[in-house]
């Protein structure tokens, strides 16, 4: 089953890279016009640019080449930043894992812990305000929120920094803050909604009410059903995955910082399809996985599948 | 309260008394409504540009909300703003809810070869995040506004298709299309007179949430520019544009940025509201 599953993520993979590559190169605009700027186009010029690039070749052929190199390791040249596409993704992908790691712990912290107190007292204040939080994080759109955060906490409090990466670890970590904030307002009540939903499932279930009735504690009991409740959860991680690739770019873009999501819109804008094709088939490449991962988590976490052999 | 009650599925009364949280949110999006209808009206010129009043803050003579660099009146922009944040949207939905019903109901009642087709076409679209494609597509091909629309609906149409396509595999295998294939009606006719009245509430409930994710998605495109041109009237554009002026004149990224929040978040409430309404008095168990 996981075989199945796992040609058939390959699969996806390999049809977008031909969508991706082919729906580039028949996009509007001329690769050589923009590499030439404002210098006179010299039928010389032209030519070494258009051999430099392969643009003669039919496109079979150059989607060959470029597939060889992204196997090999070689995601070709930004022209751009005049720099290899591994060398940029590179030099800014700490930023925005740093970024994402931040915003999914806040997430995590605040959204689990609220889901389990709103199932538990379904319909109390703690609820309702969760409700009402929940609906404002999943329908507010990231750069709204950043941008009124940004403006209270950097302006009118001057507590965080207005925008930039900032330098050295700590400092890095000091503007990160408020991005992190923003990003995690979204992803936190994607966690809460989940977590609420799978825990009142849960607390209704036989086991629960037997356990109460045998006078188990009632924090142990809420215990055994968050361990239950934690496979639609894991399995919900895709989604949480989805609303963060678009949060990254708009968080990014909101705070002025040095990452993927600002590297993939300027590179959008610019034209750069080497930098667009890699990051697009990169983001394409990461939720495949995490969605592998998110099924192979809950073959580990649910034993009642793995007893059926994995049939489900 | 009680709308908050009823979301939590303890306690829900199917009254006929709408939640007072319900009827501010239709309030609400009436307002907005009204000013796509009379900002024209009101505001003829709104994305005129005057250097000589350009950067007034709030409260200027004038102009209450005061003014941008360019010297456009910030209320009148505003207003202005609310076709394009309201109007591309619901194209939006109505377009992909459209597509996902023929493409859904032909997958879910032909089944065979077409089906996997379909099937296999909303795995490609869904493997991707709709915004990164959304971002890709419209900024390296450009195009306008409704070229940004007719994407979205490409987009956003995944979700009506399965839902549709899940709705009829259900159905069909009831008694009811049993007996109307029995008086040899054409599919057509089974299809469209029978089976979609019958899930019609699952697909209307997806599209009013899809006017709320469809409003993000179109405000986060012109905010990263691309989707409308330079000089629209449109809230996303507008918070760009006044992102550097935001400590001249603050109100030229507040209202815009609350307007965005409140509007997603009264469509929203909406769509879930009448998503209850409808499974609970609809057909559809």
């Amino acid at each position: 089953m996981l075989a199945v599953r796992v040609l058939g993520t390959a699969a996806i993979l390999f049809i977008l890279s031909i969508v991706v590559f082919s729906m580039l190169h028949l996009a509007p605009g001329d690769l050589v016009k923009t590499l030439l700027g404002t210098r006179p186009a010299s039928p010389e010029a032209v030519a070494a640019i258009r051999e430099q690039y392969h643009l003669d070749d039919p496109l079979p052929v150059q989607y060959l080449r470029w597939l060889g190199g992204v196997l090999s390791g070689d995601l070709g040249q930004s022209i751009r930043l005049q720099t290899s596409v591994a060398d940029a993704i590179g030099s800014r992908l700490g930023l925005t894992l740093a970024l994402c790691g931040l915003a999914f712990a806040m997430a995590l912290v605040v959204g689990i812990p609220l889901g389990v107190q709103s199932a538990v007292r379904a319909g109390g204040v703690i609820d309702r305000t969760g409700t009402a939080l929940g609906v404002i994080g999943l329908s507010a759109p990231t750069f709204a929120v950043g941008l009124l955060l940004l403006y209270v906490f950097a302006y009118y409090l001057p507590i965080f920094p207005v925008y930039g990466g900032g330098r050295g670890p700590l400092d890095t970590l000091y503007h990160l803050v408020l991005p992190a904030v923003t990003l995690a307002a979204g992803l936190g009540a994607i966690v809460l909604k989940l977590t609420r939903t799978a825990m009142l499932r849960e607390l209704d279930a036989d086991y629960v009410t037997s356990a109460r009735a045998r006078g188990i504690p009632e924090s142990r009991t809420r215990r055994l059903a968050l361990r239950n409740a934690a496979i639609p959860i894991v399995t919900g991680a895709s989604l949480l995955l989805t609303f963060l690739v678009g949060g990254t770019v708009l968080a990014e873009t909101t705070y002025a910082l040095p990452g993927l999501g600002t590297l993939l819109q300027d590179s959008v804008l610019f034209k750069d399809l080497a930098v667009v094709q890699a990051l697009t088939l990169l983001v394409a490449l990461v939720i495949a996985v995490i969605a592998l991962l998110a099924d192979v988590a809950y073959l580990v976490l649910d034993p009642r599948v793995r007893a059926q052999g994995g049939a489900a | 309260m009680t709308a908050s009650l009823g979301a939590v599925g303890v306690g829900f009364r199917s009254g006929r008394r709408m939640p007072a949280s319900i009827v501010v949110c239709l309030v609400l999006l009436a307002v907005v409504l009204l000013a796509v209808l009379f900002g024209p009206l009101l505001f003829p010129d709104a994305t005129k540009q005057d250097i000589l009043s350009s950067l007034m803050p709030a409260g200027s003579p004038g102009h209450p909300l005061g003014t941008d660099e360019l010297g456009r009146d910030i209320l009148a922009l505003t207003v202005a703003g609310a076709a394009s944040a309201l109007v591309g949207p619901v194209c939006v939905a109505v377009g992909s809810m459209l597509l996902g019903i023929l493409l859904g109901t032909l997958a879910g009642y032909e089944r065979g070869p077409l089906d996997f087709a379909i099937s296999r076409w909303t795995d490609l679209l869904l493997a991707l995040p709709v915004l990164l494609a959304a971002i890709v597509v419209s900024g390296v091909f450009g195009g306008g506004y409704w070229t940004t629309v007719a994407l979205l609906v490409l987009l956003f149409s995944p979700s009506d298709i399965r839902i549709v396509r899940a709705g009829v595999l259900e159905q069909s295998a009831r008694p009811y299309i049993e007996a109307a294939q029995m008086l040899s009606l054409s599919r057509w006719r089974v299809m469209f007179r029978h089976i979609l009245p019958n899930v019609s509430s699952l697909v209307i409930t997806n599209a009013m949430l899809n006017v709320a994710f469809a409003l993000v998605a179109f405000s986060s495109l012109s905010f990263l520019g691309v989707g409308v041109p330079p000089g629209t009237a449109d809230w996303g554009r507008q918070l760009t544009d006044s992102r550097a002026i935001m400590f001249d004149n603050p109100a030229a990224v507040i209202v815009p940025a609350l307007l965005i929040i409140v509007v997603a978040c009264a469509v929203n409430l909406v769509g879930d509201w009448l998503g209850q309404r409808m499974t609970r008095s609809g057909g559809l168990a």
